[in-house]
């Protein structure tokens, strides 16, 4: 008996979260819309400085290289340790 | 007769893949792509190579010495790359208040993001063909 009402109580479930996420949806504003948060000074600031700022064309180049770079870094060293990680569990080395 | 065709066509794309990484990580301050993009298509060049012909003549190609170099040292890179920025008076991984940016628009412009580019796609390929080649090495 308990393992037929396993499905249906994941199934009300998932349906209870299904609601909460659509709830969620529709309260986004329209796509591409000019007054949406996301287009605000940061944006503003970006498109029109940072040529004169970077000397670079490429705007996502210049936020993830100038003005993000830091964060950039850390990604490398990221990418670093993650590659020791796996060198570590998985390379064979010589036996002792 | 597969293997036959399988090896020819990637014998003929193999330059164009790498040719196009190579593009795309020396345009990463002028068009879309950049360090991560283009060092991706150039592991997959590789990793092309070595799934078609074998990992054993992947690995003649580019031996785990070299890799672990280049893995190294593209972090170290960056690091020293930020540290121009602090010699010169500037900052930490300032670009145009350090050095002398170019003309925006030509190949070699963009000072130090330029060589940041070229030295963390380098970094980047050299971690997607190790993690190929220590994923698939067998017992």
């Amino acid at each position: 008996m308990a393992k037929r009402l396993v499905p249906i109580l994941a199934m009300i479930l998932v349906i209870m979260a299904l609601y909460v996420f659509m709830l969620a949806v529709a309260e986004l504003p329209p796509y591409g819309n000019v007054d949406n948060p996301a287009h605000n000074y940061v944006y503003e600031h970006y498109v029109n400085n940072a040529l004169e700022e970077t000397g670079v064309l490429n705007i996502v180049t210049a936020i993830i290289l100038d003005y993000r770079s830091y964060d950039t870094l850390i990604e490398a060293t990221v990418l670093f340790t993650s590659i020791m990680a796996v060198l570590i569990t998985l390379k064979k080395g010589e036996q002792h | 007769m597969l293997d036959f065709i399988l090896k020819k066509v990637v014998l003929i794309l193999l330059p164009f893949i790498q040719m196009f990484g190579i593009y795309v990580i020396f345009h990463g301050h002028l068009s879309p792509g950049g360090s991560f993009a283009g060092g991706i298509i150039v592991a997959v060049g590789f990793i092309c190579y070595s799934l078609v012909f074998g990992a054993e003549k992947g690995q003649e190609k580019i031996p785990h010495k070299i890799t672990n170099l280049i893995e190294s040292f593209g972090t170290l890179w960056y690091g020293l790359m930020g540290l121009v920025g602090v010699l010169r008076g500037a900052g930490f991984l300032l670009n145009k208040g350090a050095v002398a940016v170019g003309q925006p628009g030509n190949l070699f412009s963009g000072g130090l993001i330029f060589l940041i580019t070229f030295g963390v796609g380098l970094k980047v390929a050299s971690t997607m063909v190790t993690l190929f080649f220590t994923l698939t090495e067998e017992e």
